[in-house]
């Protein structure tokens, strides 16, 4: 097995339960850097999610839609034909891209979607990247007969399209940012900036595992059903657990969904996989856990693409779902940690990913996906063929045909 | 006794409201920004905000977002920003400066670090938008040893009791933001500023300043009858902006830009300080 893994092994028993702390804190990450005019919002969310998280009645109302509405649990399917062809370790795909509005972020939205009902919010805003959680969050309005605005970079509202059009269709507003970047990371700014103004009406739902205390908590709770259903599967398929898990991380809410239900499972190496957009080499990506240093965006104390003087960078990535300066707080605790391993998958690395799952399981994986599954297949070959890998099949990949077929030279 | 201090004592004992512009620093290019803050100051103003640039300034509207922009396009960092306070420092030595803005650049240097070299050019006090009291860390203590002032925000969302916490944490001054929103929004409601800033004197004698929302001299005095002083930002923004785009580029009048934004000054005093 990958040397690598070692770091998995840890010293001092650390319990990942107890995180983050009453302030939202992930050791030095996390925490609430927000403008004064939200602490209150901010508050009252928490104060109410730590009532309803341990509320049967709420539980049941979210495990119902995820099982009726969402399509949950998804399926754990064995990649025999790209297991063998790589030659190593046995590769399981865990289909969060068969939930509905295909992807793993209808999971979070339907949980926020129950909070702001219980808290009386007419109108729910959203920021987007790959339009995934933009479309997840319209959907849930649509059900919930409330008011939807979506914020997304004006760049991303052009390579996504389809998405944009998806949620004009279910009723949302979709509002292009066209201040700095006009990508993901300026959709936040201008989501939290309509939050402030509009705090008394509206419940922001937020789409990955940043933000301000108490959002990487709750979106990593909703998420955390992707884990404990792919542990238990993986169990009743293989009579034990998976040697290595596999996901991509922009956000990292997919990640830490697959991921924190088993970091107590000492056994279980985990990586996760950044956008390595042109090559870390040349600056040009969208890897900070990989190729950069902590600091304070977007309400959290976390790692983040920033110059010498703290301003934030412009990343890339193919995948515009992964083209965000920051990450997760609880990512950057468990890199320090050595809990996960970080590494990067570069843009091309990514299309013969997409390419290949496409074409030996017939199965089409969303581009930001395509990275975790790149880097599943250089771990494989460096594992025995009874081993296996867990990768998280986060998102289909649909939405991104327009992406593939203009690298193609094809105009549709 | 601090500079903010000494002013504010001043004129209140004279029984006058105080004047505290904001520009961003290196807007709309760096060599502007000390000149522009010598015009203010001739013009009335008693305490300069000095905007500090930063790539996502999540608290502000479109005008100061742009000024932030047009600041990072000339690469102004807050090394640059203390610069300049220095530079201004050389000839003025009374009014004093805040820095505004937010918490990555002053992480990104380091507090320790910040906090000397603030002291060394001459800040006097740092409000850092995002850095409500419970995450302030060592970066208060710090700035308090250095006899710099630490500003924070109130808000109409602030409940009683955290009005409480912020008063026994703020040095300098109250900066009361007046409205839900972001800066340059237009939805001032003076009798819950009034109602807000009652709470806010039962907790400490601190001067309270007013920001967002005060665009001329009649919102001015609406707020005034109940501050001690009033923060004027985006309308000096949007109109710096719009001169300096009607000027050659690169060849920049900053004495033209100096004189609106005197005027706007001028205007702004006389409508706060013509409460009854």
């Amino acid at each position: 097995m990958n040397s690598k893994t070692d770091s998995s092994i840890i010293s001092s028993p650390v319990d990942y339960g107890a995180v983050p702390d009453a302030r939202g804190h992930f050791g030095p990450y996390g925490g609430r850097f927000v403008a004064e005019t939200l602490i209150s919002a901010l508050d009252d969310l928490q104060a109410l999610y730590l009532k309803l998280k341990d509320d049967a009645s709420f539980q049941q109302e979210f495990d119902k839609d995820l099982a009726h509405y969402v399509g949950r649990p998804s399926p754990v399917y064995h990649a025999e034909r790209w297991s063998k062809q790589l030659g190593g370790a046995q590769i399981y795909l865990k289909r969060e891209d068969l939930n509905h509005t295909g992807a793993h972020k209808i999971n979070n939205t339907v949980g926020q979607a129950l909070l702001a009902k219980f808290m009386g919010k007419p109108r729910v805003i959203a920021e987007t990247g790959a339009g995934q959680h933009g479309v997840a969050t319209a959907t849930i309005a649509a059900r919930f007969g409330m008011e939807c605005q979506v914020f997304m970079g004006e760049e991303d509202v052009h390579r996504q399209s389809l998405n944009v059009y998806r949620m004009k269709l279910l009723g949302a507003e979709v509002i292009p940012v066209k201040s700095g970047s006009r990508t993901l990371k300026d959709a936040m700014n201008e989501a939290l900036r309509d939050w402030v103004t509009n705090v008394d009406n509206t419940f922001y739902i937020i789409g990955t595992v940043a933000g301000p205390a108490p959002y990487p908590q709750l979106v990593r709770d909703f998420q955390s059903v992707i884990g404990r259903e792919a542990r238990q599967q993986m169990i009743d398929r293989t009579g034990r657990l998976p040697d290595a898990l596999v996901a991509c991380v922009g956000g990292g809410s997919n990640a830490i969904g697959l991921f924190h239900p088993m970091l107590e499972d000492a056994s279980v190496a985990m990586y996760g996989v950044e956008a390595g957009g042109f090559g870390l080499e040349t600056g040009k990506h969208a890897a900070p856990l990989s190729d950069g240093r902590p600091g304070i965006l977007h309400g959290n104390r976390t790692y983040l693409m920033e110059d010498e003087g703290g301003q934030i960078i412009e990343t890339h990535s193919i995948s515009a779902g992964l083209d965000y300066p920051g990450v997760g707080p609880e990512h950057s605790w468990l890199k320090d940690l050595g809990r996960v391993n970080y590494v990067a998958v570069n843009d091309d690395e990514a299309m013969d990913a997409f390419r290949t799952l496409t074409q030996i399981e017939g199965i089409m994986p969303a581009l930001e996906t395509s990275h975790a599954l790149a880097y599943a297949a250089k771990l494989a070959t460096t594992m025995d063929k009874d081993q296996t890998i867990m990768v998280n099949l986060s998102g289909r990949g649909d939405k991104d045909i327009l992406t593939v077929a203009e690298l193609d030279g094809i105009t549709l | 006794m601090s500079r903010i201090k000494a002013t504010l004592a001043n004129l209140k004992s004279t029984n006058r409201k105080a004047i505290i512009p904001y520009i961003v620093a290196g807007d709309p290019e760096p060599e502007a920004t000390v000149t522009l803050m010598h015009a203010l100051v001739d013009a009335g103003a008693d305490i300069i905000e000095l905007g500090v640039p930063f790539s996502d300034p999540m608290a502000e509207g479109p005008v100061i977002q742009l000024a932030h922009e047009r600041a990072l396009v000339h690469h102004v960092s807050l090394t640059h920003v203390l610069q300049m306070v220095s530079v201004f420092r050389e000839t003025n030595q009374q009014t004093p400066l805040v820095l505004m803005g937010y918490a990555n650049p002053i992480e990104a240097m380091g507090y320790v670090a910040f906090a000397q070299q603030a002291a060394n050019a001459g800040v006097d006090g740092v409000l850092t938008v995002d850095m409500p009291p419970e995450e302030i860390g060592d970066l208060g203590s710090l700035l308090i040893e250095q006899d710099i002032d630490s500003i924070l925000l109130i808000s109409p969302t602030t409940s009683p009791d955290r009005i409480e916490k912020i008063c026994a944490k703020a040095s300098g001054y109250i900066y009361y933001v007046s409205l839900k929103g972001v800066t340059g929004a237009g939805n001032l409601n003076v009798p819950e500023v009034a109602a807000q800033v009652g709470l806010i004197r039962q907790c400490t004698s601190l001067p309270i300043c007013v920001g967002f929302g005060i665009k001329d001299a009649a919102s001015a005095k609406s707020v005034a009858g109940i501050a001690d002083g009033v923060v004027v930002g985006s309308v000096l923004v949007s109109n710096i902006a719009a001169a300096a785009e009607q000027q050659m580029p690169g060849d920049l009048n900053v004495t033209a830009l100096g004189e609106i934004v005197a005027k706007l000054v001028k205007d702004i005093s006389v409508g706060a300080n013509s409460v009854e």
